[in-house]
């Protein structure tokens, strides 16, 4: 490790719930990069499923001797595998749209400050008033337009969101184009590109890990959602916010683990991240320095 | 300053513009309508009439030429699914969302600015970690996970309040209002407290913020000196001086109220307004579709508009920039 790197650790390890959120985020990312091999059951073959086993409630027997921790859904699927699924399902679009989105909006934002003048002014005028516009709504029409699917929920989750890494690296780029090392860089034969990249772009980048981070929980909750409302992902691969919709219907009769499990591991998820980026943002925030 | 009015509002008449044409082709271009408007098993001469009365066979700029003229008027076509006028449509559900938004947004102003003043005048205090602790959760955790959350436990375990649809309301200027009878306040309780969750967070945040700051100044400490009781300090000083962004934040928050209304209406069953939408999404009825994206594009830009030539009116600068200009 490098000193630069061991000693952020070191500053990282001084508060111990950003230690515990960071190993909950490793721990789910590991189940859910090794679901298949960690999972029961393979909540995506029919031929697993049996209606006798539905909706059974947590430590239910099954008919083939295997015990439900979590009970069973209203398919017959073991809740703990459809989760382990689930959030694989989830971490994926979270973490695919965060970086389409990362590297769109960091481009752009870039650019805007580079460019000035009119390219400038257009670029940050869109994004501005994207911005004032409600992420939620957006998706949630580009969702209905294009149809379900894996391809068209990561652009609206994109659509949605680019908006905010390009205003963080716009605002990180104008900063650091005033500063005396891009000045001496400029001075140099070296192409304006350059420049931009291997002389600004790192130096943008604390910020935009703060805002990826945290940007990453926010594509997972807005899937959910979207899911939840039924214009996610197709039923054949349920993710969690689809898992929590279809155990939705039977809360009123009191059948509340079909929902309430998916639930809390979204949260945890959702949470841990979060913690993780609060961690990051005072780390990297030159005014809380001591 | 009258050049600023003008310009500004030229800009948000160009940018309504440019929305309407985005809605609307992006709605209209993907798919068939007329799929949806007549059963696959009808004859090829009554589907032809049908896009003809339609429209559906012109050119698609001439149908947004033909759509944008109706809209001047004031009128946004049909449903095609219920067959109602989209705008008698939207006027009779935008009553039951504007209710839960105002419900929301002041259970967020009158919860959230007491807590956060408090948080950011005793920063230290174990209370004051819980309420930033229960801000974060806020700010996080999704609107949908705490509906059914609230559902389970007031509805379903506590069985104290009712939970979906709107309950009985009462009549008044011949729309239906919940929150006039006990068991209309009751329906209205819970998706109330939904939606306002995320204002709560952001209102506890924003006044710890001026707190904290506003304890620091020469005001504080004069009005300490003067022998003011900390309790008079705090409601004449400090929460005049911490208002100001507060009420900004308010106004612009009330259309993001109404957008994230959508999923609070489509767990509690509140007919609104963003239960129209989902159920136009789901059933495929573009004019609806179109139709209240516009109204929203329309609000926010009118939302826009008032705050910037609000700040305008209140910022010297931009006032005299503007007349010199």
């Amino acid at each position: 490790m490098s000193p630069a790197l061991s000693a952020f650790w070191q500053e990282y390890r001084e508060n111990w719930i950003a230690v515990v959120a960071l190993a909950v985020v490793a721990i789910i990312v590991a189940a859910a990069l090794f679901a298949p091999w960690i999972a029961p059951q393979d909540p995506y073959d029919l031929a697993n499923l049996e209606l006798a086993n539905a909706r059974r409630p947590p430590g239910f027997v099954g008919s083939d001797g295997y015990v439900h921790w979590l009970g069973t859904d209203a398919q017959g699927r073991d809740l703990f595998s459809a989760i382990l699924y689930g959030l694989r399902i989830s971490l994926q679009m979270g973490i695919a749209a965060g970086a389409v989105a990362l590297t769109i909006g960091t481009l752009l934002g870039v650019l805007a400050a580079h460019a000035g003048g009119k390219v400038e002014a257009g670029i940050m005028r869109l994004v501005d008033l994207q911005l004032s516009f409600p992420a939620i709504l957006l998706a949630l029409v580009l969702v209905a337009v294009l149809g379900q699917g894996r391809v068209p929920l990561i652009i609206a989750l994109v659509t949605a969101q680019y908006a905010y890494f390009a205003r963080t690296a716009y605002g990180a780029a104008t900063a650091e184009r005033q500063k005396d090392y891009v000045e001496a860089a400029r001075a140099t034969p070296l192409p304006g590109r350059r420049v931009v990249f291997r002389h600004i772009l790192p130096n943008c980048l604390p910020p935009l890990i703060v805002v990826g981070t945290v940007q990453v929980a926010n594509a997972i909750a807005l899937e959910a959602t979207l899911s939840f409302l039924g214009l996610g992902l197709p039923p054949t691969e349920p993710s969690l916010g689809m898992l929590i919709a279809n155990g939705f219907q039977y809360m009123m009769s009191g059948r509340t683990w079909i929902s309430v499990y998916p639930g809390i591991a979204l949260i945890v998820l959702i949470v841990a991240i979060n913690v993780v980026g609060d961690q990051l943002r005072d780390q990297f925030n030159p005014r809380l320095r001591r | 300053m009258l050049g600023y009015i003008i310009q500004r509002l030229l800009q948000a008449a160009l940018v309504m513009l440019a929305m309407s044409a985005l809605v609307f082709v992006g709605v209209y271009a993907i798919g068939n309508p007329i799929d949806v408007l007549i059963s696959p098993d009808a004859t090829q001469d009554i589907r032809e009439a049908a896009i003809r009365h339609y429209g559906l066979d012109l050119p698609l700029w001439q149908q947004y030429l033909a759509f944008l003229g109706r809209l001047l008027r004031g009128d946004l076509g049909t449903s095609f699914v219920l067959n109602i006028p989209v705008t008698d449509l939207v006027f009779s559900r935008l009553p039951a969302t504007l209710e839960l938004a105002l419900a929301s947004v002041l259970i967020g102003a009158f919860i959230g600015i007491p807590l956060g003043v408090y948080a950011g005048y005793r920063p230290e205090s174990p209370l004051s970690r819980g309420i930033m602790a229960f801000s974060v959760l806020g700010f996080s955790v999704p609107t949908f996970w705490i509906g059914l959350i609230l559902i389970l436990t007031f509805a379903v375990n506590l069985d104290w309040l009712p939970a979906g649809d709107r309950g009985p309301t009462v009549e008044v200027l011949g729309v239906g209002w919940s929150f006039l009878t006990w068991e209309g306040l009751q329906f209205l309780l819970l998706p109330a407290l939904n939606l306002s969750l995320f204002k709560l967070a952001m209102m506890i945040r924003l006044s710890r913020a001026g707190t904290r700051e506003v304890m620091l100044s020469d005001t504080v400490k004069f009005a300490r000196a003067a022998g003011l009781s900390e309790l008079t300090i705090l409601r004449r000083h400090v929460l005049r001086l911490i208002s100001i962004p507060l009420v900004t934040v308010f106004g612009l928050e009330f259309g993001s109220t109404l957008a994230f209304a959508v999923v609070t209406e489509t767990i509690f069953s509140w007919p609104g307004v963003g239960k129209l939408i989902i159920d136009s999404i789901t059933s495929l009825d573009r004019p609806v579709m179109v139709g209240y994206l516009v109204l929203v594009a329309f609000l926010f830009v009118t939302i826009n508009l008032v705050v910037d030539l609000t700040y305008a009116l209140l910022d010297p600068r931009l006032r005299r920039g503007g007349r010199a200009a």
